[in-house]
């Protein structure tokens, strides 16, 4: 289908990882964040790159989607490990360049620091990109359920979610019909200034949300008239399900996470 | 207890100072019936279709469903019992697919799970949209989106149906297709049909008409009986169709018809008669 409409940066698939339950890949991903911060020797670094790169080969998404992914990052993890070795000077001189001196200790903890930040990323994207939205936020309604207690509205976050994820393909659906009809009125998007373009935008937008709150109006009576009275009583339709490879991935999760925490200095 | 939907007196405004959008109605809807209600635009019929499901209550007179009288602490028994289907096909689409979208009533009601995808399974089958189960609505057309609406309806099991001009944003075409689907559906199940509509050519398969006329009920009869209104139709701004017109036209010309023909095939046939018995 259309590749605009998909939402986010999900990747359909049928490998392990896009048929884990996705509460699992939260899970993990969880101590995954905070399992990278323990890491400080060699052993450590290598086993969760190691796991994160197996991860990510394991999704068989194609290469130039996680790439993708990691764009808006690349420039920080480089920026980062640029800036502690030009900056901090720790550590004895391993060598020069154009008398320009690189110290030992910096490039170790720029490279650490960036390695960190790249774990990080790389890894949670493999969430994103392997998890439908919607599955994203079943598993978010699931795993904030304790907090019902304490009068958060789990629920109605889950459903607003939802509807916008429901809604988002009609609502560009949309805007891209007004914003031609607008450009067949002579409206011109693309040239003049930014202060030219922003107005043309005005044209675009004010009919959009006009559009979008007479949706709302109607969507609420339709919900109502469908007997919605919020989450108290509700059962739901999909199924979130811990399936023996959930309980596999979880056991060897933990074996990497004793591994790292074992090989720390 | 009498199994059927009621109108008695009712009387309607949507603000205390406006004038009354409905005024002193009455009429009822049988079970296993179609009933289809006609009117001009404004004449009131979203109203009536509101006020029987618990979205609007009456000002003064009463609406009841199967003796049940239509107030808050019933909307929600109500709601179980009366189903509906609005105009636009997007803005009453809840789901993120259409699996979700059918289940959406019955997650309402607390159905277990498998009882839910039996009945999600069984409902695609009568709207004919059994592969289309996992669908977005931005892949889907206006008119399967309307039918995914109406299998939303049939997975709660409704006594009534209540369908808004839900054919009003189809081609003729799918608002046939439609139109029949909810027909066959309708027999099989002996619920109730009411249909909404502002074109008259939807009300011939009808059991009964109601046409409203600014918030009154204008006439209650057979598709039949109103036709034979036809030159009063127009006046209260409903667009007769092109046979009707014709039959009209005829009689002036002094021919005369054993009975009012509906549609295309009946006047046909109506004028075969006349040519063998001249
Ligand atoms: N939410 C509202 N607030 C105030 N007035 C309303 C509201 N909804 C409808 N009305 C008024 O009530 C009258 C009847 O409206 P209703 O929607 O029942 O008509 P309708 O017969 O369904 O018309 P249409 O064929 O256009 O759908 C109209 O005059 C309308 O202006
Ligand atoms: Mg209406």
């Amino acid at each position: 289908m259309n590749n605009s409409m998909i939402i986010g940066q999900y990747v359909p698939g049928t490998s392990l990882i896009h048929r884990l339950d996705p509460r699992t890949k939260i899970l993990v991903i969880f101590f995954f964040v905070i399992i990278v911060f323990f890491a400080n020797s060699v052993w450590s670094y290598s086993i969760l790159t190691a796991f994160a790169i197996g991860t990510a080969l394991a999704t068989r998404v194609p290469l130039s989607f996680i790439v993708k992914g990691l764009k808006p990052v690349w420039f920080l993890i480089v920026f980062t490990f640029l800036l502690h070795l030009f900056v901090s000077r720790q550590g004895d001189i391993l060598f020069s360049v154009l008398g320009f001196p690189f110290y030992e200790e910096s490039l170790i903890q720029g490279g650490t620091l960036s390695l960190r930040f790249f774990l990080l990323i790389l890894f949670t994207s493999l969430l994103t990109l392997t998890t439908s939205p919607i599955e994203i936020t079943d598993a978010i309604e699931y795993l904030l359920h304790p907090l019902k207690k304490l009068r958060f509205p789990v629920h109605e976050l889950a459903l607003m979610m939802s509807i916008s994820l429901r809604f988002i393909p009609t609502l560009m659906q949309e805007a891209e019909k007004i914003s031609k009809a607008q450009a067949s009125r002579g409206v011109d998007f693309r040239t003049g200034s930014l202060k030219d373009r922003m107005s043309a935008v005005i044209p675009l937008l004010i009919p959009l949300f006009v559009s979008a709150f007479k949706r709302a109006e109607e969507l609420a009576m339709a919900m109502e008239a469908r007997g919605y009275q919020g989450g108290e009583g509700r059962t739901k339709i999909r199924a979130l399900l811990f399936r023996k490879k959930d309980y596999i991935v979880f056991f060897f999760f933990c074996l990497v996470m004793a591994a790292t925490i074992g090989t720390r200095v | 207890m009498k199994d059927r939907i009621e109108f008695e007196g009712v009387t309607f405004r949507y603000q205390e100072d406006a004038p009354p959008v409905l005024k002193d109605v009455d009429f009822f809807i049988e079970k296993g019936e179609w009933v289809a209600i006609i009117g001009h635009n404004g004449s009131g019929k979203s109203t009536i279709a509101k006020l029987m499901n618990g979205l609007l209550f009456a000002e003064n007179g009463e609406v009841s469903v199967d003796g049940m009288s239509v107030n808050p602490d019933s909307v929600w028994e109500i709601r179980k019992k009366v189903g509906m289907v609005f105009q636009n096909p997007d803005n009453q689409f809840v789901g993120t697919t259409v699996r979700d979208d059918i289940a959406f009533g019955m997650e309402n009601q607390g159905v277990p799970r498998e009882e839910m995808v039996e009945k999600v399974a069984g409902s695609l089958r009568d709207v004919q949209m059994e592969t289309y189960e996992n669908h977005e609505p931005h892949r889907l057309s206006g008119g399967q989106k309307q039918r995914v609406a109406i299998a939303g309806v049939l997975a709660i099991a409704p006594d009534y149906m209540l369908l808004d001009e839900a054919t009003a944003m189809l081609d003729p075409k799918g608002r046939q297709e439609i139109l029949k689907t909810v027909r066959d559906v309708q027999e099989k199940s002996n619920m109730s049909l009411v249909t909404i509509t502002h074109d008259l050519r939807e009300i011939v398969a009808a059991d009964r008409v109601i046409v409203m006329n600014k918030g009154e009920v204008w006439f209650e009869g057979t598709p039949r009986e109103v036709f034979a209104h036809k030159d009063s139709l127009s006046s209260i701004g409903l667009d007769v169709p092109f046979v009707a017109k014709l039959t009209e036209e005829m009689k002036q010309y002094g021919v005369s018809f054993r009975k009012e023909p509906l549609n295309h095939e009946e006047m046909v046939e109506e004028l075969w008669n006349l040519h063998s018995t001249k």
